[in-house]
């Protein structure tokens, strides 16, 4: 009953998503104030149906009700609560609705918060992300239905992947997802604003929320992602250049970029026509991400072929959203009026230098992800595009613009003064050349480009709080002077600041970990010790032991630095018992100076184990750096100037500004 | 990357036969000569596990990719060149083992598509700040009033 509860609401929500998507549509073009105000209640719910279907579905996870197909095949009831309700995002048909929700989450979020905005922009936003639920809600119908049931209801389910079973990647998929179809905002405001033909500043301030908060979550999901991959895959990779990384590596890119371009749109009215292609594109990575991923085109092209229903479904969804977007943009954006003009070197002309190397990045992750399945496909060659081909191609972009962040936020708009920013970024520079020059003296082994790289994380972090010295004036003013600035100071200008000093965080985190991670490959007895990075690990044994829905051999080792205890590490190797498949669950010792990471092999014929060691260096501030980054966001978010209702002053200026003057 | 969930759950149904899989790099494929081993490592990060996600050998743990990881020491104790080496897992294997394809005619596109966007958004860029800057240019002059009226304007401060 439950399920079919379910599904019920899921039917209606695509109902009421045509009607979302028709009625306001018309309204606006006839300025019909009854059929625009259908907009925000249907999006509300929508957002209720679809929540109903999603909590139905985890309704059925959480009470191991088997006689629903999805459940069956991706569930157990032995499985922990966590991985129960993680399941229901764990396989493709859930992980769809999870999907419609977010997005419905949105719009129904624009229609709650959104009453300071134009009724017609709201209007064409709310029916243009109607047109895509309900695009997404007729592929769970009719090819995705999570809620089919078995008769007779099998007495157990088959589990979850294994590998799967871990806590962050329980929540993984959520952030990303929100981070992905939050971009479905920007998309949408685009889409709005040329069906209106015009666009403002006041537009750049509206979307801009929408999109830093997607911005945020796609970075911390990204994150999560890669710090799972660390300690679950067994041998301390972070990122692998795979395809599935790739499809949320895109729309982050561009997204980076369409953030740093609405805000020129938004304070100099510039940029405008290709702020509106940004949006367009971010979000068109993001249908690609998914259509990657869901159609089981990147396993192979001829998997794709063998079952196409679901994969010619979201291509033609593809096809529909970022053809129409691009036919509607190529019509109409020759009508929006160009704003303000810049000089090359200005706060306006950084931001272009960005968005020229983000996005040309971003076409390099593109053309390396996609270039060998059309090549197969068309001429049935096969290659593999890798990390060499991206360190080659993507690299030589992204170090440029590394180099440039700091530059940025110290120019004026308009006009800068390229020797005056040099002057104020002067000790930033010395001292990230002070400590590249000390690491390559201290450097015993590993690339002598390094220290440099090392150099540059410690130029961005420097960078980003010289911003902050000269703007409070610390060193020129009385104290009072300094702290009425520091207070007065916008969010906006720290939340910048912690992003770029973030960004310095990951890059020597990457940095660090790349070039001097040391490694021992053994086969260690009980009772034998080994050493690694000025840690002495004695093996202790391997002993077995039962979890919830494993078995689990652990080894045991004691960790003691110059003859002093440190800790205790215990890898182990899981056995899932109803999966028939297992995990390896490396043994990882924290310090500030990087990670021991311990893994257990396998039990060789002398009675010894082959056991792996590492010492990452610094390897944690890849992430700690991409939540500095998600903080900086956040303070971004809470800036008065972006907070809900502010923009309402702008509102009359909007209505009275038609776009080709 | 979550994403990497649904190629994982396909990995690992390719990967059924590895009931409890193995890990990358055993104690027992390691080469006594330090300079040999280095090499290998080097030649196995540009060498592609077949059946895996854009895995190289020298990180997979499937038993596909010890058995070239085994090859590639082999041939190396054998006294090959690393380029041989390679061309000789190219020969079997096709160029799909090559983590960083050829530069031949059927990768051209692959290997200039960065570039030419880079020129093309850059000669974009240029058109459209020169255009720009022309269109300020023909502004019409102020008028009589109006320089009249900036002066007053600006005599007041």
């Amino acid at each position: 009953m439950i399920a079919e509860t379910g599904h019920y609401a899921l039917i209606l929500a695509l109902g009421i998503a045509i009607v979302q998507m028709l009625l306001p549509l018309i309204g606006a073009r006839y300025r019909d104030q009854q059929l625009m105000a259908v907009a925000a209640p249907a999006a509300q719910l929508q957002f209720v149906l679809i929540a109903i279907a999603f909590m139905a579905l985890m309704t059925a996870y959480v009470t191991s009700d088997f006689s629903v197909e999805n459940v069956w095949r991706n569930s157990h009831s032995a499985k922990p609560l966590l991985y129960k309700i993680s399941g229901v995002w764990g396989n493709h048909e859930g992980s769809m609705v999870l999907w419609v929700l977010i997005l419905a989450l949105f719009g129904a979020a624009v229609a709650t918060f959104g009453s300071n905005l134009p009724g017609e922009l709201k209007a064409n936003v709310l029916a243009v992300q109607g047109s895509i639920a309900a695009a997404f809600l007729l592929f769970i119908v009719t090819t995705s239905n999570p809620f089919v049931r078995l008769d007779p209801a099998p007495f157990d389910g088959n589990g979850l992947n294994p590998v799967l079973q871990d806590p962050a990647l329980a929540f993984h998929p959520p952030f990303l997802y929100t981070g992905y179809v939050g971009f479905s905002m920007a998309f949408s405001f685009a889409v709005a604003a040329l069906i209106d033909g015009r666009i403002d500043a006041a537009w750049a301030r509206w979307v801009r929320p929408w999109t830093l908060a997607a911005w945020m979550c796609l970075t911390l999901g990204i994150a999560m992602g890669s710090w799972w991959a660390y300690y679950e895959l067994g041998w301390g990779g972070f990122w692998f250049w795979d395809p599935v990384e790739n499809a949320s590596f895109m729309p982050w890119l561009a997204g980076t970029a369409l953030l740093h371009s609405a805000l020129v749109m938004e304070k100099r009215d510039a940029l405008k026509v290709w702020t509106i292609l940004l949006a367009i594109i971010t979000f068109s990575l993001s249908l690609m991400g998914t259509f990657l991923v869901r159609s089981g085109v990147l396993t192979s092209v001829h998997a794709f072929a063998i079952d196409p229903a679901r994969g010619i479904f979201i291509l033609a969804i593809m096809g529909v959203f970022i053809g129409g977007a691009l036919t509607l943009f190529a019509w109409r954006a020759p009508l929006l009026a160009q704003g303000g003009l810049f000089a090359p070197i200005s706060r306006e002309g950084s931001l272009v230098l960005n968005n020229l190397l983000l996005t040309t990045a971003c076409a390099a992750v593109f053309v390396g992800t996609l270039y060998p399945l059309a090549l197969e496909a068309l001429t049935g060659d096969k290659i593999s595009v890798g990390a060499p081909f991206f360190n080659l191609t993507f690299a030589p972009l992204i170090l440029p613009l590394l180099i440039a962040v700091p530059f940025g936020p110290m120019l004026a708009w308009k006009r800068g003064d390229l020797l005056a920013a040099a002057q104020r970024l002067m000790a930033a520079a010395c001292l990230a050349l002070a400590v590249a020059v000390l690491v390559l003296a201290f450097r015993q082994r590993g690339p002598w480009l390094a220290p440099f790289g090392i150099g540059l994380g410690v130029w961005l972090i420097a960078g980003a709080l010289s911003e902050l010295v000269y703007r409070v004036k610390l060193l020129d003013a009385s104290r009072s002077e300094t702290w009425r600035r520091l207070r007065n100071l916008p969010r906006s200008a720290y939340g910048t600041a912690l992003a770029h000093a973030g960004l310095g965080i990951v890059v020597i985190g990457i940095v660090a970990t790349t070039a001097w991670r040391s490694e021992a490959i053994l086969a260690l007895k009980p009772g034998e010790t080994a050493e690694i990075a000025g840690y002495t690990l004695a093996f202790k044994g391997v002993a077995p032991h039962q979890g919830p829905n494993y078995r689990e051999r652990v080894a045991l080792f004691e960790v003691t630095r110059d003859g002093e205890a440190v800790t205790k590490l215990a890898p182990s190797k899981r056995e899932f018992t109803v999966e028939r498949s297992g995990t390896t669950e490396a043994g990882i010792h924290p310090s500030w100076r990087g990670d021991l990471y311990a893994v257990l092999g396998d039990q060789l014929k002398d009675g010894g184990y082959s056991i792996r060691l590492y010492f990452n260096p610094l390897v944690r501030l890849i992430w700690i750096g991409a939540v500095v980054m998600f903080v900086g966001g956040a303070f971004s978010l809470s800036d008065r100037r972006l907070r809900v209702g502010v923009p309402r002053r702008a509102q009359a200026k909007v209505a009275a500004v038609p776009a080709g003057e | 990357m979550a994403l990497r969930l649904a190629s994982l759950v396909l990995a690992l149904a390719i990967a059924v036969l590895a009931a409890v899989p193995a890990y990358a790099v055993e104690p027992d494929e390691v080469l006594q000569d330090p300079a040999l081993e280095a090499r290998a490592r080097e030649i196995s990060e540009g060498l592609r596990c077949l059946v895996c996600q854009n895995q190289s050998i020298d990180d997979s743990e499937a038993p596909l990719a010890k058995d070239l990881r085994v090859l590639v020491r082999e041939r190396l104790k054998a006294g090959d060149s690393d380029e041989q080496i390679v061309d000789f897992i190219v020969a079997r294997y096709g160029e799909f083992v090559l983590l960083k394809p050829r530069f031949e005619a059927h990768t051209l596109l692959l290997w200039f598509a960065t570039p030419a966007v880079f020129l093309a958004a850059l000669l974009i860029i240029a058109l459209a700040y020169r255009r720009r800057s022309a269109a300020a240019q023909n502004l019409a002059p102020l008028s009589v009033t109006e320089k009249r009226r900036l002066k007053r304007l600006l005599g007041q401060r």
